[in-house]
């Protein structure tokens, strides 16, 4: 087991050193660094100067060399753009980040699962077919609109939540509800599929035929089975919202670590990019890893093997 | 009381009480910035939200009046040329920086000194570096030496280069300013977050001056990227001013009524660049004058201005913004005329039109708009949208025959801000006229105004009878505020704190 999980760390280190090299050399490609530092009103002689300051013009190997070996000792460099420590800079904002990925996604199951089991409970009754609304509803509506509109609602007519900033936990209410509505139809779906097919295995019929209860049965005995591809699913969903809650994040201002991403791919503020895709490779990684051990506690037969 | 009408009520008190919090009641102006700022420290950072800062917090030797366009004293009350390159200023007394420091000759010689070293690295060093170094010669008076002359050197006191407390300075460096600015400005820098939120604050001592002693007690600035949201605030009354707002959700803004709605010219203005000197191609459509010309004639800017570009926008013919000093209007223009284009580009030689990369990197409706338009006579264009960094490589590289592009000018009113970057030479060139950089030359470095004047006219008619550039129109900007806030902008994008005002 010790060395399964060694092996596992191995090829994670591989991993996050693979996507580091691949997306140094990629942002490189994006345009020139120090154009889009200089920004939109900067003269030539502007752009020279940040050239020759950050060493731009070294071959890109050696750049990346420099970064790997500043970064192996806990030192992500300076932002290019903020001129603050990228460390500094990026804790601030992962907690934001982190904070709105764990409710989002506690959110998506609280909603998700129990719709899947009352639909598998009765395919193709009323509840399964305004489950498939709800879900076909979550996945079509982008986020930027759904976002507005709850904020219309909410935050403009009712006056109940705040509708920008993150100082209390009302403020994360609509991101939340948006962020976990998005990733709730595949959830929902992956539930309702396992449920229908576990309830028609025969330790169910078994135990229906000893005399179980119908919820101890669902929840017990069918669920246990029926969830383990949602694990799995689970965490690949954290994994996007982590990194792919840019549009939630730009709408409510969250200033999470997801939209300092993206703005930072337009100022080319490699450092900090660097840093992020390292963080949310490694979370990437780490949910994987977490969900392989959860399946094996659910599923003693994993285990075995 | 059932519980939904407890509700309701609850709600209904909620919305009173946030509305009440905001604005004029407590004296706290509050707006949005629409990006990050990367730096309060003026000098390390290019960018608007910046400049609107440095006018809060720091003072300059002069100010322009944005109404009248005359240069007054302000840290400096009197100035005087010594001869082509020096000047000699008398500084204001009694002036403190926010920290108590005094204000006196030391101050401006360390702040010029400072950002012209080179080893500064300041970010647009356009701004400072036609400054060579500055010399004390009592605690109240400075001599600023010049590398050459520089015309348009009051423009550049009176904006960008403000003064630095040295001792300060000296001990905190970049970086302490950017997270405790001290100046000697109206507004002082309570909070800070940076790149989030920013609480300025009355500065009670305040000397006055040219710009007064501003009113509204704080202003307070949160970051929120998208502009719906922004709009949602000011419904909520949690937001009292917005800028740069689009010209669609402002005409629904003003059609509710209950908005102070106003709109301002920017400095900015449109055109469209193209290879007349051939680096692109050397047998490129675009070294054939008939070709710009038809390229002009095939645009109908009116309509684009009209329908998309709208509040106060107007058509530009000549090559840089209509305030800005130098800047001729009576010039060659082109009216729309598809048939005239038509009949330009045959006798170019392309009857059947012909096929080009179109680059564009903002306003992608403009763009597409302007490309309708070419197609109609012809050109077949293949759109290219990149990010500004990499079009301005592109560019940089020779690879860009034709695009769309803007100019700020740095909000600076003088015709160098623009001429002086794309018409004297450099890579981003694509004229290459020789008659048109030896006039832009000699105007940058002329102090008398009529002949400065003049050259800026020869070179700007030459540009327009070449069509070097398809100059399209200005660029506007958008305020809404809330009935109570009173401000009338300028026509140079800069949001004056100290002249906002309650109702």
């Amino acid at each position: 087991m010790l060395m399964f999980i060694l092996k596992r760390l191995g090829l994670a280190l591989l991993v996050a050193l693979t996507v580091s090299a691949i997306s140094f050399s990629l942002l490189f490609l994006a345009g020139d660094p120090a154009v889009a530092i200089a920004g939109e009103n900067a003269s030539q002689q502007d752009i020279a100067a940040i050239n020759e300051r950050f060493g731009f013009d070294r071959p890109l190997p050696i750049q990346y060399l420099d970064w790997l070996r500043n970064a192996v000792q806990g030192d992500l460099g300076m932002s290019w753009y903020f001129d603050l420590p990228v460390t500094e800079l990026i804790a601030d904002r992962l907690s934001v980040t982190m904070r709105l990925g764990l409710s989002a996604i506690t959110f998506a199951l609280v909603l998700a699962i129990p719709m899947g089991v009352a639909a598998a409970a009765r395919p193709n009754s009323l509840i399964d077919r305004a489950a498939l609304l709800i879900s076909v509803v979550g996945q079509a509506i982008p986020s930027f609109w759904f976002g507005l509109i709850l904020v219309v609602i909410f935050s403009i007519n009712l006056g109940l939540v705040p509708a920008s900033g993150n100082e209390t936990w009302r403020h994360f209410i609509l991101p939340t509800v948006v962020l976990g509505y998005y990733a709730t139809p595949a959830i929902m779906r992956l539930t309702r599929a396992g449920m229908i097919e576990v309830l028609s295995a025969d330790y169910i019929r078994t135990a229906r035929a000893k005399g179980l209860g119908t919820r101890k049965i669902m929840f017990k005995h069918a669920l246990r089975n029926a969830i383990i591809p949602v694990v799995s699913l689970a965490a690949v969903q954290m994994g996007f919202m982590l990194g792919g809650s840019i549009v939630v994040e730009s709408i409510f201002a969250l200033h999470g670590a997801g939209y300092l991403a993206w703005e930072s791919i337009s100022r080319n503020d490699l450092p900090t990019m660097q840093a992020l895709i390292l963080i949310f490779s490694t979370f990437y990684i780490f949910f994987t890893f977490l969900a392989d051990v959860l399946n094996a506690w659910l599923d003693p037969r994993l285990r075995v093997s | 009381m059932n519980f939904k009408t407890l509700l309701a009520s609850t709600a209904i008190a909620a919305t009173a009480t946030t509305g009440a919090l905001a604005g004029k009641a407590d004296d706290t102006l509050k707006m949005a910035f629409q990006r990050e700022l990367e730096s309060v420290d003026i000098y390390y950072n290019s960018a608007r939200e910046g400049i609107l800062l440095a006018r809060a917090l720091w003072d300059s030797l002069l100010y322009r009046d944005p109404v009248s366009g005359e240069y007054k004293g302000n840290l400096a009350t009197e100035w005087t040329w010594v001869d082509d390159v020096t000047l000699e200023l008398k500084l204001r007394e009694g002036v403190t920086f926010h920290n108590g420091e005094p204000f006196n000759a030391d101050d401006v010689v360390y702040t010029v000194n400072y950002v012209t070293n080179p080893d500064s690295n300041v970010k647009v060093v356009k701004n400072v570096s036609w400054m060579d170094h500055a010399e004390k010669v009592d605690d109240y008076t400075v001599r600023i030496i010049l590398k050459a002359p520089f015309p348009p050197a009051e423009e550049f006191l009176a904006g960008p280069v403000v003064i630095y407390p040295n001792e300060y300075y000296e001990e905190v460096g970049p970086a302490g300013m950017a997270l405790k600015p001290i100046g000697t400005g109206p507004y002082k820098m309570a909070e800070l977050e940076p790149g989030k939120h920013y609480l300025l604050e009355l500065n009670d001592n305040y000397f006055g001056g040219p710009k007064g002693k501003g009113s509204i007690g704080k202003i307070d600035i949160e970051t929120i990227p998208d502009i719906n949201t922004q709009v949602a605030e000011l419904f909520n009354g949690e937001l009292d001013y917005l800028w740069n707002v689009p010209a669609d959700q402002t005409e629904k803004l003003d059609g509710l009524g209950k908005y102070n709605v106003e709109n301002a010219q920017a400095m900015r203005i449109g055109y469209i660049a193209m290879d007349a000197a051939g680096s692109v191609d050397p047998e490129g459509p675009m070294t054939n004058k008939l070709v710009r010309q038809a390229i002009y004639h095939a645009i109908d800017r009116q309509a684009i201005v009209d329908a998309l570009v709208k509040g106060s926008s107007i058509v530009v013919n000549s090559a840089c913004a209509p305030i800005q000093f130098g800047c001729e209007q009576d010039l060659t223009s082109y009216d729309y005329d598809p048939e005239k284009a038509k009949a330009l580009l045959a006798e170019a030689g392309y009857p059947d039109g012909f096929e080009i990369d179109f680059y564009a990197y903002r306003n992608r409706p403009y763009a597409e708009a302007m490309m309708g338009f070419l197609n109609e006579v012809g050109i077949t264009t293949n759109f290219n949208y990149l990010k500004y960094a990499a079009l301005r490589e592109k560019r940089t590289k020779d690879e860009v025959a034709i695009s769309f592009q803007t100019w700020g000018s740095y909000s600076l009113a003088d015709a160098s801000a623009i001429t002086g970057e794309f018409f004297t030479g450099g890579v981003l060139d694509d004229a290459m006229d020789a008659e048109v950089i030896d006039w832009i030359k000699e105007a940058d470095s002329t102090g008398d105004k009529e002949k400065r004047k003049g050259l800026y006219s020869k070179a700007l008619k030459k540009i327009a009878d070449e069509a070097y550039w398809v100059p399209l129109w200005t660029y506007n900007v958008n305020y809404v505020m809330s009935p109570d806030v009173a401000y009338t902008p300028t026509n140079d994008e800069i949001v004056r704190f100290f002249d906002i005002s309650w109702n």
